[in-house]
């Protein structure tokens, strides 16, 4: 792993500044955004007798 | 150890990725342990602990549920609703479902409820956003025009208990205080 | 290589560093603008906090209302935002040594978070949005109330574009070699992040403006709370990357301090950027509509992984901090490291302050009071604001301050005026936000709620203790507000009567640690004038005294977290 000519997979990552943004916006957009936007969506109506 | 590395303002050297060691990992593996014991808290509460906020509601348009506020208070009183200058009825209710409306600046009606029964109480707002806090327990949720929003409660002791409204709703705020009693 | 050596730069007397003028100018601009809405929103704190405070009740009902909306729109928005924006401007043309991308990008961006903030300050203070920073629907405020949000919204999101697109052409043209240094990558975590809020402010404000302007039907109220927190909750995960890159770029230059694992760094800093925005959900864990299981899932950051990360870095960073102190000689002991730290320079002590008060106070109540169920016991009361005063205030806000104190001589290149009330004021300050954070997290807890004009107002429920707490947070309140306006005053003196420094010239140093001559290493680096200088280190094991401050975090942790599972578990049954 202290090899200088091969760079680490995860190092890659890091170095990706445009991948690291596109998995800070998807992430939270799905996991938070979405999903919650889709129970709201599917809420039932109230049975008030 | 620290010869070949930089300091945060300049590019790190070459080979820069490497595992952690010595005090540093040992920190590590201490806070990976204390986040799965966070990790695990909540959903084991959820299944086995008392308190919890499912968000159960339902949809209802605000005029449908102060229709039905009113209703479940004549079927318990007997009389007209009052709503006359915020001074609510009060309502014995057997266990079950039971219904209290926030609005500026009043809570309707003021409920009497046996210390442990169930009750599925149901709460909306007639007009804005405002916030249910029970005290002196504290225990606080928040209440949005066009849900009914559903919390299954089991009072545990008796006394008189004061809702304050905790969602700032407008220039009376801070009036908003309406009552629970058990007995 | 660097085929982009002919923008107009000069070079730092201080650090070595190329300073590029464009740069220069757009970082003064918003870093002044920055503080000037930090005055505005101290202003209104110092006038929320003695309402608060029942035996003072400054402000009558509707300017108390009003002036919180002020309040909070400007310091956790505004200022914000706008020194932010410096932020990034600077750590990227200075340490990657590139130009700025475009200045009429930079131009447009400015204006309009200038307009905008106007825009919106005005409009509040015209009486046209009581309706608090979160402005809740279906509560409803004047249509230039979110135009002006908009406005700032948008104009942050092009200058974070106008950052992105520097941080390309530096590396096209080649201008550093590798990967960026620390402090950079904090910035670009605090940047992407800044993408995802404004990405949400747009979807909430927009339709939000239409319909105050009736172009169309009401958003739903609780959609309405899911979108707004994505603005305003992950708005503040931004602070936290930024300063956190702050805290690593203060401890160079005070201490020389180096971070011992680029990886781990680096690493916590990809979990921020991850999974930190999830949290926004500790917003909604008492709404309606929304599951336990979206409730638990989102609010723990995914499993705690971004709770990780910040418990990474408050160990990498004052261990960062003891192994430079050490090589420097100072090894005396567990904590000789610290006590021998430059606790008189106000960039070191603004930035540990900040450090402990974050990590200790805001991060513990952050985590306990956004577990779903404990939330119960917290949710809307006083808790809240004490939690987030220790993390925005205590944290960024010191961290903010301490930067200052080293940008104001190396951009305007003037040293400060009074330094001893310099030194003096991260103290204050920090001691100030520590004694309105207690006063409003005890209140809180005996069931005293945020945004309320008058706890009485509906009749007596709350004891004289709830009473004594209010005090102790209008007191926190005004020593805050004093160290503050000290802050400004001090700063804004500097830049007309602070003292020169010639061209070439380093600044005058505020406190260095010495190297002793026990120390180990033959290989210190000559420490430029006011920057400390890194040294070699002998010991086997260089950070014991962190791993005891960081082990008395943990168990302070745990005592805090399981009192309030409780505490919740005293309360009535509730599903």
């Amino acid at each position: 792993m202290n090899d200088p000519k091969k760079i680490h997979p995860i190092q890659k990552l890091m170095d990706n500044m445009w991948l690291l943004l596109a998995l800070g916006i998807i992430i939270p957009c799905l996991s938070y955004t979405l999903w919650g936007w889709l129970e709201l969506a599917f809420l039932k109506a109230a049975q008030l007798p | 150890m620290n010869q070949e590395s930089s300091s945060g303002l300049e590019c790190p050297k070459p080979g820069w990725f490497q595992a952690p060691s010595g005090n540093e990992r040992t920190w590590i593996g201490m806070a990976v342990t204390w986040c799965l014991i966070l990790s695990v808290m909540m959903p084991y509460w959820h299944f086995r602990g008392k308190q919890n906020s499912t968000g159960e509601a339902y949809r209802v348009k605000p005029a449908d549920f102060v229709k039905r506020v009113e209703a479940f208070v004549k079927v318990n009183t007997g009389e007209e609703t009052l709503v006359e200058d915020g001074i609510a009825p009060v309502v014995p209710a057997p266990p079950g479902e039971v219904y209290l409306l926030a609005k500026q600046f009043f809570w309707f009606p003021v409920l009497k409820l046996r210390s442990g029964e169930t009750y599925r109480l149901h709460i909306s707002s007639a007009d804005v956003q405002h916030g249910f806090s029970l005290l002196p327990m504290n225990m606080n949720f928040q209440i949005v025009p066009g849900y009914d929003h559903v919390l299954t409660i089991k009072p545990q002791a008796p006394g008189t208990y004061h809702i304050v409204c905790n969602e700032f709703c407008g220039i009376g705020h801070q009036q908003m205080v309406g009552k629970i009693i058990v007995e | 290589m660097n085929t982009n050596s002919d923008y107009p730069k000069r070079i730092c007397g201080t650090t070595g560093f190329p300073i590029c003028r464009s740069a220069e100018f757009f970082v003064k601009a918003n870093a002044v603008l920055g503080v000037v809405f930090l005055l505005i929103g101290g202003i209104g704190a110092v006038l929320v906090a003695l309402t608060r405070w029942q035996a003072v009740h400054l402000l009558p009902v509707d300017w108390f209302y009003r002036i919180l909306t002020l309040h909070g729109i400007n310091m956790l928005i505004f200022w914000i935002l706008f020194f932010e924006v410096a932020i990034l401007y600077f750590v990227s043309t200075t340490l990657l040594k590139v130009r700025l991308a475009s200045r009429l990008t930079a131009w447009i961006g400015l204006i309009m978070m200038l307009v905008g903030a106007i825009m919106t300050d005005v409009t509040i203070l015209l009486g046209k949005a009581d309706v608090m920073l979160s402005s809740y629907l279906p509560l409803l405020a004047h249509p230039a109330f979110y135009l002006g949000i908009i406005l700032v919204a948008v104009g942050t999101l092009i200058a974070v574009g106008n950052y992105f697109a520097t941080l390309y052409i530096a590396k096209k043209e080649k201008t550093y070699e590798g990967s960026v240094p620390l402090v950079v990558f904090g910035a670009t975590a605090a940047a992407i992040i800044a993408v995802v809020t404004l990405l949400h402010g747009a979807v909430v404000m927009v339709p939000t403006f239409l319909y105050s302007l009736h172009l169309c039907a009401q958003p739903d109220p609780q959609w309405y709370r899911l979108i707004w927190w994505g603005l305003g909750h992950m708005s503040q995960q931004v602070n936290v990357c930024a300063m956190v890159a702050v805290w690593y770029f203060l401890a160079a230059l005070t201490t020389g301090a180096k971070p011992l694992n680029e990886a781990v760094c680096r690493s916590a800093f990809v979990l921020y950027i991850l999974f930190i925005n999830l949290a926004s959900a500790h917003h909604l864990l008492v709404d309606p509509g929304v599951s336990a299981g979206w409730k638990i899932w989102n609010t723990s950051y995914a499993m705690y992984l971004a709770v990780l990360a910040s418990m990474m870095h408050g160990f990498t960073v004052p261990a960062s901090v003891e192994v430079a102190m050490r090589g420097k000689g100072y090894v005396r002991g567990l904590f000789g490291w610290l006590t021998n730290a430059p606790w008189r320079n106000p960039g070191f002590s603004a930035f540990f302050l900040s450090l402990l008060i974050f990590g200790f106070i805001g991060g513990i109540t952050g985590v306990t009071l956004g577990t779903q169920q404990i939330n119960i016991i917290a949710h809307n009361t006083l808790r809240i604001p004490g939690h987030f005063h220790a993390t925005v205030v205590g944290g960024t806000t010191l961290a903010f301050m301490g930067l200052t104190y080293y940008v104001v001589p190396l951009l305007w290149r003037r040293d400060y005026i009074f330094k001893p009330l310099c030194r003096l004021q991260p103290y204050l300050f920090g001691i100030g936000i520590l004694l309105l954070s207690f006063g409003m997290s005890f209140a809180g807890s005996m069931g005293v709620s945020r945004r309320s004009w008058d706890i009485d107002a509906g009749g007596s429920i709350y004891g004289p203790t709830a009473h004594l707490f209010l005090a102790l947070v209008g007191i926190g309140g005004v020593m805050a507000f004093l160290a503050l306006f000290l802050y400004v005053g001090l700063t804004v003196g500097t830049l007309f009567f602070g003292r020169r420094i010639a061209d070439g010239k380093a600044m005058s140093d505020w406190g260095t640690p010495k190297v002793l001559s026990t120390s180990p290493g033959h290989d210190h680096v000559a420490p430029m004038p006011g920057i400390a200088g890194g040294a070699t280190v002998a010991e086997a094991h260089p950070t014991q005294g962190t791993m005891v401050l960081a082990i008395i975090f943990l168990l302070s942790f745990a005592v805090y977290y399981f009192a309030n599972w409780k505490a919740l578990a005293d309360v009535w049954p509730v599903r």
